[in-house]
């Protein structure tokens, strides 16, 4: 076990884990938008900061990327960490002004839109956490969108906002996204996402839609299930 | 076996060197990219044609880059060494027949001092030159950079020899380390400490990997270098990587340079040819090859673990490093990544010895540092100077001062995101420490000289905006906050800017310093921090009383004439795009402000110095 102290409190954590889970552990709350369980970890939102103290260096590190270490002094809510935390969050409600998840966040945390900051119209509710592209590519294994471009211009899609070919309508993406920026409809049996529209499956047994057909294919070759048993809805299963 | 090894060593260099048949009259020609643009390739050519017209057998060599971009295309006649600036094709036929054939000077292509009008002939004569200590670019006069030979000849690859014959990777760095190098490309970290470091991890193989991706508006200094001596960053990277014990290396370098790419693959093809790279390097057991990764020229891409991901294939995107690069760097695996201007350090070190390298420089940075000097300054170029130069020698003493007689008003160093540094800092002894306590950086050694003709808060956006396009878009605080910082500049340039701006400018610049994932993010708001801390008052007249007292900012000025020192000439009604200028000949023009969109024309065109911008 690995000895730390957060917020003055001691902590022990196993080797190996990440400063975000040993405190939220400890019952401190530190909040995040883009460190999903089932995807590796970008640190792209920034909102996990925390400062840290070694020997006499201080400096800010993300917690969900960062690893327990003996002795390390941790603060969660110094004068630093709250103003990056405030400055994320201002300038998520300025770039995704209709997100209900980082309103109801700002609220929680007492941080107010800043006037100054002209907000976006054309963003959506996407803080290019990349989480859809992680999962897409780490667990779904097709890599169907990614992001474009860099700085200010920076996007998610499919290349070249064209329907995606490998796309197979999983809505993995819509999982994980922590916005609900991705948008999809099931209506009857068709789906419609990344502006592709699937064909769903009907249980043979219960005659419910539940999955798309270009997904129980790509199950059954990737695993060699054959596709009668997997159009099967798992409830039946 | 050792000791055969050590022998052979020696012998292969030395009979490479045998074969090199030394020069006596010879003419170097400056080819760098500056040079050529200026037509020095012409010169070279007319130069050659001219001396066979003239049956006159002298060699012509386009060197690399001397660093007087300013004045080119030069040429250096050899054994005299007189010094020709701005040589035209038309003046080559006297250059033969004259200088070449019997040593007389032609006057009129020679630089003049000046303040004296003296006239200067050699290049160590000339003020810009005469304070430099260029150990490192001054190279590059005395080679063509496509011939290996020529390297040769002036000590190339004698270093590798003698590391290769007499130390041991410990002592390469032991020595390296006494010599105080630190990282050239911006960080300034100590070079021998990550070579160690690499030397101990585990984990195979080991990269090593010049950081060629120059990407400061306004710097040259790495191109220059690779253009105009590849063999000698080659060279430092095959001891570099004997040192830490690795067999790939990689030079990262921009697209966008397209002279560099060719000189270094050509370098890297006739070092394999000699031996020098690639299996039993001069017969020893130590085997190094170097392969060359052309980036697409995104900035962010001179971030380590961004160029990382870029050779491997990736977004050049960087990502965290709690892990350092000499454990987990290029694939997961120990690498080096110095910059270029660093790797050809180490030659240097290895032939004159860590004492001597020591003794130049100060306390904290040792060796020279080559600055591009660009902007509102006499002489354009690039210059080498020992560490501790001050900023005053560097700008007035080489770079001859502000054009037209001008105010001097700031220095930006250190690319987009360094500081502006004022006139009261001039005195400033310029090493890695002291440009970091002032607020800037020492960077790559970028240096854009403003004069009062400069807006500082104009200054700010400018470089905000191309850190803006230049944010990878991976974290918030860079992406977004960089962005909203831009926004408020261009809002204060265009005479909207708010009361309580500077201070909101300070609060999100203070965030993005703290939150941002790499140290581009770390550093983008070094523009804005340090003209708010040197010019604050240039911000308080644009939001307070709408005025931009440099005369930059359109919204915030009008052109009128002075109809005192107005001839009436019509120059500038000739040369106004939208018809604003109207007057009789000979009587004082007067300029309608509502069409006036103050492009400047005027200004250019008037050599009366009558139009007033308030």
């Amino acid at each position: 076990m690995v000895n730390f102290t957060v917020d003055g409190k001691n902590i022990s954590a196993p080797k190996g884990t990440m400063l975000l889970e040993a405190i939220r552990g400890a019952g401190i709350s530190i909040p995040s938008l883009c460190a999903h369980e089932a995807v590796s970890r970008s640190g792209a939102c920034r909102l996990c900061v925390v400062e840290i103290k070694k020997g006499n260096r201080t400096r800010i590190v993300t917690s969900c990327l960062y690893g327990v270490e003996d002795g390390l002094v941790v603060s969660t809510k110094s004068d630093r960490v709250l103003n990056v935390r405030r400055l994320v969050m201002e300038l998520l409600l300025a770039r995704c002004p209709e997100s209900d998840v980082i309103q109801k966040m700002a609220k929680e945390m007492g941080i107010e839109a800043q006037a100054r900051f002209a907000v976006d119209t054309d963003k959506g509710k996407c803080i290019l956490c990349r989480s859809c592209v992680r999962v897409c590519e780490e667990v779904v294994g097709v890599s169907a969108i990614g992001l474009f471009a860099r700085g200010p211009h920076k996007t998610v899609g499919t290349p070249y906002n064209e329907k995606s070919d490998v796309c197979i309508g999983c809505g993995a993406c819509v999982y994980v996204c922590p916005t609900g920026h991705i948008e999809m409809t099931s209506t009857g049996d068709k789906r419609k996402i990344w502006e592709r529209t699937f064909k769903m499956q009907a249980c043979t047994k219960c005659g419910k839609f539940f999955a798309p057909v270009d997904q129980l294919k790509f199950i059954s070759k990737k695993t060699g299930t054959p596709l009668e048993e997997l159009n099967i809805c798992t409830e039946c299963r | 076996m050792e000791e055969n090894q050590n022998v052979q060593a020696h012998q292969v260099i030395e009979e490479t060197r045998l074969q090199y048949d030394p020069k006596k009259n010879v003419i170097t020609v400056c080819a760098g990219t500056g040079c050529r643009a200026y037509g020095s390739l012409k010169v070279k050519e007319a130069l050659e044609t001219e001396l066979q017209k003239q049956n006159m057998k002298v060699d012509v060599v386009a060197t690399g880059c001397l660093g007087f971009c300013e004045k080119g295309p030069m040429a250096v006649i050899h054994p005299h060494k007189y010094f020709y600036q701005s040589v035209k094709v038309e003046d080559v036929p006297e250059i033969v027949s004259k200088t070449v054939a019997k040593g007389e000077v032609i006057s009129r292509l020679f630089y003049r001092h000046p303040e004296t009008q003296k006239t200067l002939f050699r290049e160590e004569d000339l003020p810009f030159y005469k304070k430099q200590l260029r150990v490192v670019f001054g190279k590059n006069g005395m080679i063509d950079p496509t011939k290996i030979d020529d390297y040769l000849d002036i000590e190339g690859y004698q270093a590798l020899a003698k590391v290769l014959s007499e130390m041991t990777p410990e002592q390469v760095i032991s020595e390296v380390k006494k010599a105080g190098l630190r990282g050239r490309g911006g960080g300034g970290f100590h070079a021998a400490v990550k070579w160690e470091g690499v030397r101990k991890a585990h984990g195979e193989p080991k990269y090593v990997i010049a950081n060629g991706d120059e990407g400061d508006p306004g710097a040259y200094m790495d191109r220059s270098l690779m253009e105009g001596n590849p063999h000698s960053i080659i060279e430092g990277m095959i001891i570099g990587a004997y040192a830490v014990g690795s067999s790939e290396g990689y030079i990262y370098v921009r697209n966008e340079y397209p002279l560099a790419v060719t000189h270094l693959t050509l370098a890297i093809q006739a070092a394999r040819e000699r031996g020098l790279l690639g299996k039993n390097i001069l017969g020893t057991d130590f085997s190094f090859d170097i392969k060359i990764n052309k980036g697409a020229g995104a900035f962010v891409c001179g971030e380590s673990s961004a160029l990382f991901a870029s050779i491997e294939g990736r977004a050049g995107e960087p990502r965290a490093k709690y892990v350092h690069a000499v454990e987990k760097g290029l694939y997961d695996k120990p690498t080096v990544l110095n910059n270029v201007e660093t790797w050809a350090n180490v030659p240097l070190i290895i032939n004159k010895g860590a004492d001597w390298y020591a003794s130049i420089g100060t306390e904290g940075s040792k060796g020279t540092k080559i600055f591009s000097l660009v902007g509102k300054i006499n002489n354009t170029g690039l210059i080498e100077v020992p560490m501790g130069t001050t900023l005053y020698e560097i700008i007035y003493d080489m770079g001859g001062g502000i054009p037209k007689g001008r105010k001097f008003k700031a220095v930006q160093t250190g690319g987009p995101s360094g500081g502006c540094i004022p006139e009261s800092l001039l005195d400033l002894q310029v090493d890695f420490d002291k440009l970091y306590e002032v607020g800037s950086m020492m960077g790559s050694g970028g240096m854009i000289v403003m004069d009062d003709t400069s807006c500082m808060v104009d200054v700010a956006r400018y470089f905000t905006t191309f850190l803006e396009e230049e944010s990878c878009g991976k974290c918030v605080p860079c992406r977004e906050g960089v962005r909203r910082m831009k926004q408020i500049l261009d809002d204060i340039c265009a005479g909207k800017g708010q009361e309580g701006d500077v201070e909101l400018l300070e609060k999100i610049a203070t965030g993005v310093a703290d939150g941002s994932l790499c140290a581009l993010g770390g550093s983008a708001p070094n523009p804005v921090l340090s003209t708010i801390k040197y010019f604050r008052n240039e911000y308080d007249a644009h939001i307070k009383e709408h005025r931009c007292p440099a005369g930059v900012c359109k919204a915030l000025i009008t052109y009128s004439i002075d109809a005192e020192k107005c001839t009436g000439c019509g120059a500038c009604i000739k040369v106004c795009p939208v018809q604003a200028i109207t007057g009789e000949k000979k009587k004082a023009h007067v300029i309608d402000i509502s069409k006036c969109t103050r492009c400047g024309a005027c200004i250019e065109s008037c050599k009366f110095d009558s139009i007033i911008v308030k």
